[in-house]
């Protein structure tokens, strides 16, 4: 059970990190990074089994389906389109390479 | 089922690891070389933490569920592969939408359960009669209800607003949609969400029957919200908009993470909301507009009359370009949005590759935020194939312009115009540009004679060091290759 400050801390901790992460991702990433940041909130889909696994009523059950939905849809989509544009970065070297 | 006990501990240990491969994931993103692998382990990690969610005890509607997530992942896996790189601002954006809506649903459904708690529960209802043993262990606090309250908030607005932002940046909704009086309507329609919210967890708390209705028109005013303060504004700043709402899902998740006392939600979430928060900064600078005027205000209004522009502007044809590159030592490419929209980057690259074969040192100079999303250029390049090792971006090539014999700008303009440095009463004063114009000569492929994007005339098109190249941008990028071919023969 996480409860008052421990939980401050945890939100203060995680907001410095992902701060000073994004500070150092070069400008030519940042598409990606933004993608990227998308595909990593796609966690709530957890969440959304956690609330449609404890739904009992039918407006419950209703609202945990969309919320699975939305948020499978958030993950998958998140990390395919990330991975697509990541695999494209290349350097002259590889490409040469590619050449030959 | 049943379930040993020390299943939960397992659970917990796989979220704190999915938690670190996320941070770790994106770390690596600080270089093109590592990135690719840093999302793959972050991709392992959320399969990680999905799949043992299923292990929780007490988890009911499980067929439904996982039919809902095989459908979600396979659509949006399905659209994600076939999109075209031009249009990946708007699939972000749509992304990122579907996540701050579940996040919204998982508040409203804990606060559905928490409203229940003083209902008579019928004995015929079908579904899963021992679901409602489990909403007895449900306690939410003050702070919990909070955080689900605001969660719902934030979430709801970021689900309506990035589908408005999807539409716009999709073209299916050209218009700004600005109308008097719009600030204060506005306002009150967010007065309203607040209010409705306010007074259902209150009258959740008393157990009162209002809190229903309440807790309705508090969901449906943040929806509506999320819709009307995205309406005006205007499509050349939905790229900050997006990522404002990236941050926005961020914190929604974070706080429903507190409510379902879940770890791995809230640093996730956290660590987006702060990611985005900063990426949101970064971009506003690089329009040298601040957050509050991309939202409230609007763009090219007032100012004094713009300085009348000397000279004239100067053609020149493909064959006399492609030769002036041919023998030049330095040449940096320009690209701006207008290229991806013209197709050329495959033609430009191709180019670029010729010259690379005479022994130019050829680069490509990028603006922070060219694209419909900062970055988003990098990736139409990458496309192309120009290995990242080639594109310079701001900071670094504007030194380098004095001594490169030309830049070739294709498709950007307002980047490029040298008013933002020399003339205080133009709208773009003060936005750092590419400094174009420092370079001994310069080549603007155009289409015509128009203005740039935000509607203001280019000096850079009327000095003296500056040619046009008129024409389509890959029928110019064409011509310029068949002029250095006729050199070899």
């Amino acid at each position: 059970m996480i409860a008052g400050f421990l939980a401050l801390y945890i939100f203060m901790l995680a907001a410095f990190t992902g701060y000073e992460i994004i500070a150092r991702v070069p400008v030519i990433l940042h598409t990606p990074l933004m993608s990227g940041s998308n595909f990593v909130h796609g966690i709530v889909l957890v969440g959304a089994m956690v609330a449609l696994g404890h739904a009992g009523t039918p407006a419950e059950v209703t609202i945990g389906v969309i919320a699975v939905l939305l948020s499978a849809g958030n993950v998958a989509g998140g990390y395919v389109v990330t991975e697509r544009m990541l695999e494209m970065f290349k350097t002259s070297k590889t490409t040469q390479g590619e050449k030959k | 089922m049943t379930l040993p006990a020390w299943m939960p501990t397992v659970v917990e240990a796989v979220y704190f690891i999915a938690a670190v491969l996320f941070i770790w994931g994106l770390k690596r993103m600080s270089s093109p070389r590592t990135a690719r692998r840093g999302i793959v382990w972050a991709g392992i990690g959320m399969a990680a933490a999905i799949l043992v969610t299923f292990l929780l005890p007490g988890l009911h509607n499980l067929v439904p569920m996982a039919i809902a997530i095989v459908a979600g992942v396979a659509l949006s896996w399905w659209v994600g592969r076939r999109v075209a790189m031009t249009a990946m601002p708007q699939m972000v954006a749509l992304f990122n939408g579907m996540g701050g809506g579940a996040a919204a649903a998982i508040g409203a459904v804990e606060l559905i359960r928490f409203n229940r708690r003083f209902l008579a529960i019928p004995d015929t209802f079908p579904i899963q009669p021992e679901a409602w043993v489990a909403q007895t262990t449900v306690h939410l606090g003050a702070v919990e209800l909070s955080l689900a309250f605001l969660g719902v908030l934030i979430g709801a607005i970021s689900f309506t607003g990035s589908l408005i932002a999807f539409a716009k940046l999709q073209g299916w909704m050209d218009r700004r949609f600005v109308f008097p009086l719009q600030r204060w309507i506005n306002l009150a329609i967010f007065a309203g969400a607040m209010v409705c919210g306010v007074l259902a967890l209150i009258a959740g708390v008393e157990g009162h029957p209002f809190a229903w209705g309440l807790l309705i028109g508090f969901v449906v005013l943040s929806l509506v919200f999320g819709i009307a303060m995205t309406l005006p504004i205007g499509g050349a700043d939905m790229p900050v908009v997006i990522s404002m709402y990236n941050a926005f899902t961020g914190l929604a998740v974070a706080f429903e993470g507190f409510v379902l006392q879940n770890e791995a939600m809230i640093i996730a979430g956290m660590v987006v909301g702060a990611a985005g928060t900063l990426l949101t900064q970064l971009m506003a600078k690089a329009m040298n507009r601040s957050l509050a005027n991309v939202l409230f205000g609007n763009f090219g209004g007032g100012g004094g009359e713009a300085q009348e522009i000397g000279g004239s502007m100067k053609p020149i044809d493909a064959a006399d370009a492609a030769v002036m590159m041919a023998y030049a030592e330095r040449v940096a490419i320009v690209p701006g949005y207008g290229m991806a929209v013209a197709q050329a980057q495959h033609k430009i690259w191709e180019f670029a590759k010729l010259l690379i074969d005479r022994g130019v040192k050829v680069k490509f100079a990028i603006y922070p935020v060219a694209g419909r999303m900062p970055g988003h250029m990098n990736v139409l390049l990458a496309e192309a194939g120009v290995p990242y090792d080639l594109i310079a971006d701001m900071d670094d090539i504007n030194p380098e312009f004095p001594n490169t014999d030309v830049a070739l700008v294709i498709g950007a303009n307002d980047v490029v115009n040298p008013e933002a440095r020399t003339d205080p009463n133009s709208p773009i004063y003060g936005m750092p540009i590419l400094d174009v114009a420092a370079a001994k000569n310069v080549i603007v492929i155009k289409r015509g004679r128009g203005k740039g994007f935000a509607g203001i005339e280019n000096a850079l098109f009327y000095a003296d060091n500056a040619r046009m190249l008129y024409g389509d941008g890959q029928a110019a990028a064409n011509e310029l290759i068949q002029g250095l071919k006729t050199l070899d023969t």
